[in-house]
């Protein structure tokens, strides 16, 4: 859709809304918004589609286990078990037998290397089984050869090749005649139909190195002289250096080396416990931040401020209008923001969980004043991510200490510096208005104002690369542009226009799971139960009544008898359902709340049913939607940060309140829907139905609709001294 | 500085370390015993959590000097040899890990709740404070109790 059209659709508004008296009872079908026209994931595969080929590295040794280097960043979401999966299924592998290694920062691969946008899957599914069958059409042939036996009398099974007469070569005994074969190998996937591994629950490849404790993140990695280092941070975000007086924490036991790098003080010392006791010894004066005189107060009316007016005047027409609320909310992986950095005269290493290694080697080069090509970026597997790591703050910040001191170095943020100068969901305000006549919804629009997003870690490149096809155009900022191509209304309700506007502040922020749809489709699923409500309508009932697919219906209908949909609840307790559409995937989530004491609300039961198109590991795919719903439990019930003066109050966990087991869900049920066509997208969709589901639940037990989000914030702590 | 001597997964260790160093850094930075993991330092994440003397510690707030003559038990003493313990089998049975960085506190948490309770209710399994970025909990719940049940 061309910007123009956009905009006549929607000047077109109040005409059509007024253009259909005689339709009572049938729905008002709404026209195709751009996220269903090309979202997000397609905009990544379009980018990626000129090196898909080169996507997947498979290699087969001689002890018959085949290697895939993925250039993608696993964090805990699966998808090294994904695509270990789909490589045994096309080599007829026992799964124990490949191994999945994320590669290094591939500067060829352009666009193809970042993770983001719940687009693993969607992006590697084609050609990691394209890899994987040509590889194993190649084997066969390796096999043909030796044997002297044509390729279609040859099968394969558990790893090896089957011969006419019965007998078996294992892959290993095959590969290096089959690296000496020359021509061109291609196959032809095995159609879905034969699937025998994907599509069944597997566990996770790397589980048990977890549980032993053997796992190793970034730090605990050993690199020859990197030592422990950790950085004193300013007390506000984004303020300088002015002047340090170091002589004490120098004569500190254990310390190495101190330096003023452009984020702080850098100390290096012989553990961390060492570094950070020294770093405390630091007397350091600071230059003002970026955002001194700005508290959540401010804030909020900056945003409310911003928000865009409605077209629809609520003249003549009934109407529902609401108005919400979201804090700032931390990533807040385990895994600190962390990266090892070895960097020398003439060229550098550095070793950091990285979903967008391209990018980071190309600022980090040019950074250190060093050609591309002379920095090497190795991607560790992360300790969670959830958005966070697509900036390579940590990663820069190691190679520059490396460089001013002139070694190599172990960097470990502290949790404080983590939650205050990290990355956050931007805070965000919504306005969303419904009307409503002759038993149909007529408009539904949604204003959402937000503090600015960070985006610049390539995704602006990428926009920018596929221009000419997205399904926005004209003068939208590449954030409108995320915005339009991730976040639709589900439903068909007559006439539908969701706009951005963003407030631009100078401090970290960053996608968070679900980028805008969490707030955004959130506020949208408490809207649409009020809507039900003065429409005299059962909340399911109206969702199902409106939803655009059969297959959507399909997964409300299921979720709704799992849940047990309407059962007769004590007092204080009560159901709550959302719906929620995105990456061609979509989720129905139907909470049960206990908030008798609507101060500390624990959500009791959570069912959430689940449809992404073919699912390629099934246990991976509830994983993720279970925590999914433990984000959104958090961040609608708890956890936010407060800004106060520059600065998030929040530093720890005891302070940012992230939910704990005692507020999980005694009883949660995951329903996976068959595949009925291609993989869309996983990582992301569990939130936004869960916060919708959650705040519903929470508004029909204590008769409060909740408008500020998370519900319970108040400063029940003692900040740490910044 | 002081030289202290313990024992650390069944082997006897002497480490020269300020009084005060926290037992995490000792056993991360010194040791190279890596399975305890760093999240806050202030003994509220529990991604650290290890045994000593079989009772459950957070390293990041445990003194060193309170080690010495002790046994510290960290999630890479817990199996014998290849045989894992039955807590840590039950999270390969529920898949709980995702990107798998508390799990190393959590599964140390539910040893010592299962050490002190045979037959958890929700209630004793609702203390374990272990935080998990990733919203393991309903796994996590469900391998406890099947833990328990083959204990
Ligand atoms: S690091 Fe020890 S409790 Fe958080
Ligand atoms: S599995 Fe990632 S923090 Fe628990």
């Amino acid at each position: 859709m061309r910007r123009r059209q956009f905009l006549a659709f929607l000047v077109a508004a109040p005409v059509l809304t007024v253009a259909v008296p005689g339709t009572a009872e049938a729905v008002l079908p709404t026209l195709p918004q751009p996220a269903e026209i090309m979202d997000l994931g397609d905009i990544l595969i379009l980018a990626g589609t000129p090196t898909a080929g080169a996507l997947a590295v498979l290699t087969v040794g001689e002890d018959g286990v085949v290697t895939l280097e993925l250039p993608r960043a696993e964090v805990g979401q699966g998808i090294t078990t994904a695509t270990a999966m789909l490589v045994a299924e096309e080599l007829d592998l026992p799964l124990d037998r490949v191994r999945v290694v994320l590669a290094d920062a591939r500067s060829e691969l352009l666009f193809n290397q970042l993770t983001g946008g719940s687009n693993t899957i969607r992006s590697a599914y084609g050609p990691v089984r394209s890899a994987a069958a040509a590889v194993r059409a190649r084997l066969v042939a390796a096999a043909a050869q030796e044997h002297g036996v044509a390729v279609e009398r040859l099968s394969t099974r558990d790893g090896g090749v089957v011969l006419p007469d019965g007998r078996f070569i294992a892959y290993g005994l095959l590969t290096s005649a089959a690296a000496q074969l020359t021509g061109v190998f291609s196959a032809q996937p095995k159609p879905a139909s034969q699937h025998r591994l994907v599509g069944t629950p597997q566990s996770r490849i790397d589980a048990r190195a977890m549980v032993t404790g053997q796992f190793k993140y970034t730090l605990d990695h050993d690199v020859p002289g990197a030592m422990p280092t950790v950085v004193r941070r300013p007390p506000t975000i984004n303020g300088t250096v002015k002047s340090v007086d170091s002589a004490a924490a120098r004569s500190m036991p254990g310390v190495l080396a101190v330096g003023v790098v452009p984020t702080g003080v850098a100390v290096v010392a012989e553990t961390f416990g060492q570094a950070m006791a020294a770093r405390d010894a630091l007397k350091v004066t600071w230059n003002p931040g970026t955002i001194d005189a700005l508290s959540d107060k401010e804030i909020r009316a900056k945003l409310r401020a911003a928000a865009l007016p409605f077209v629809v005047p609520p003249l003549l027409t009934q109407h529902v209008d609401m108005e919400f609320d979201f804090a700032f909310v931390s990533h807040a992986p385990m895994e600190t923001n962390s990266a090892i950095a070895d960097v020398r005269d003439d060229r550098a290493e550095i070793w950091a969980g990285l979903k967008s290694p391209i990018v980071a080697r190309q600022t980090i080069a040019s950074v250190l004043g060093l050609p591309e090509a002379a920095v090497t970026v190795h991607v560790m597997q992360g300790g969670g991510s959830f958005g966070r790591r697509l900036f390579f703050d940590a990663a820069i910040e190691a190679a520059q200490i490396s460089q001013a001191l002139r070694r190599p170095v172990k960097l470990m943020w502290s949790r404080t510096d983590d939650m205050r100068h990290g990355r956050a969901r931007a805070a965000s305000h919504h306005k969303l208005r419904a009307t409503f006549g002759l038993g149909n919804v007529l408009t539904f629009e949604h204003r959402v104002a937000s503090v600015e997003t960070d985006f610049r870690h390539g995704l602006g490149e990428i926009l920018t690369a596929t221009a000419a096809s997205l399904p926005v155009g004209g003068n939208l900022s590449f954030a409108q542009t995320v915005f339009l191509t991730t976040c639709k209304v589900p439903y068909n309700f007559g006439v539908v226009t969701s706009l951005l506007n963003e407030v631009p502040l100078r401090m970290h922020t960053g996608s968070w799971r679900s980028v805008y749809s969490a707030n955004t489709r959130g506020a949208e699923e408490i809207l649409v139960d009020q809507l039900a409500a003065r429409m005299g309508k059962d909340p399911v009932a109206f969702r199902r009544e409106h939803l655009k697919s059969a297959r959507q219906r399909a997964v409300l209908d299921k979720a709704a008898a799992l849940g047990e949909w309407g059962r007769a609840m004590p007092r204080g307790f009560a159901q709550g359902v959302a719906f929620h559409d995105e990456y061609k995937s979509c989720t129905a989530c139907l909470v049960e709340i206990d908030a008798r004491d609507p101060q500390n609300p624990r959500v009791v039961k959570a069912v959430i049913v689940v449809d992404v198109g073919r699912p390629v590991n099934p246990r991976g795919l509830e994983a993720q939607m279970l925590g999914g719903l433990t984000d959104a439990i958090s961040t609608t019930l708890r956890a936010g940060l407060h800004i106060d003066r520059g600065l998030p109050l929040e530093g720890s966990y005891s302070q940012f309140h992230y939910a704990r087991q005692k507020d999980a869900p005694l009883d949660v049920r995951v329903h996976v829907m068959p595949a009925s066509g291609e993989p869309g997208g996983a990582g992301e969709l569990g939130v936004p139905a869960a916060v919708g589901a959650i705040a519903n639940a929470y508004a029909r037990a204590t008769g409060v609709v909740p408008r500020s989000f998370p519900i319970i914030f108040p400063v029940d702590f003692e900040p740490f001294p910044r | 500085m002081p030289t202290y001597t313990f024992v650390v997964n069944g082997k006897p260790v002497s480490v020269e370390a300020p009084a005060d160093m926290a037992l995490l850094w000792v056993l991360r930075d010194k040791l190279g015993v890596r399975g305890p993991k760093f999240g806050c330092g202030i003994g509220v994440c529990r991604a650290c959590t290890s045994h000593l003397d079989g009772v459950e510690v957070q390293p990041c707030v445990t003194p060193v000097s309170s080690c010495a003559g002790k046994t510290v038990t960290t999630i890479e003493g817990l199996a014998s040899g290849d045989e894992l313990h039955p807590v840590q089998e039950a999270w390969l049975e529920q898949d709980v890990a995702q990107c798998g960085y508390c799990q190393p506190g959590q599964i140390m948490a539910a040893v010592a709740l299962l050490n002190s309770v045979g037959e958890p209710s929700d209630e004793d399994i609702d203390r374990i404070a272990n935080v998990c970025r990733c919203g393991t909990y309903f796994r996590i719940r469900q391998a406890i109790k099947s833990a328990a049940a083959k204990m």
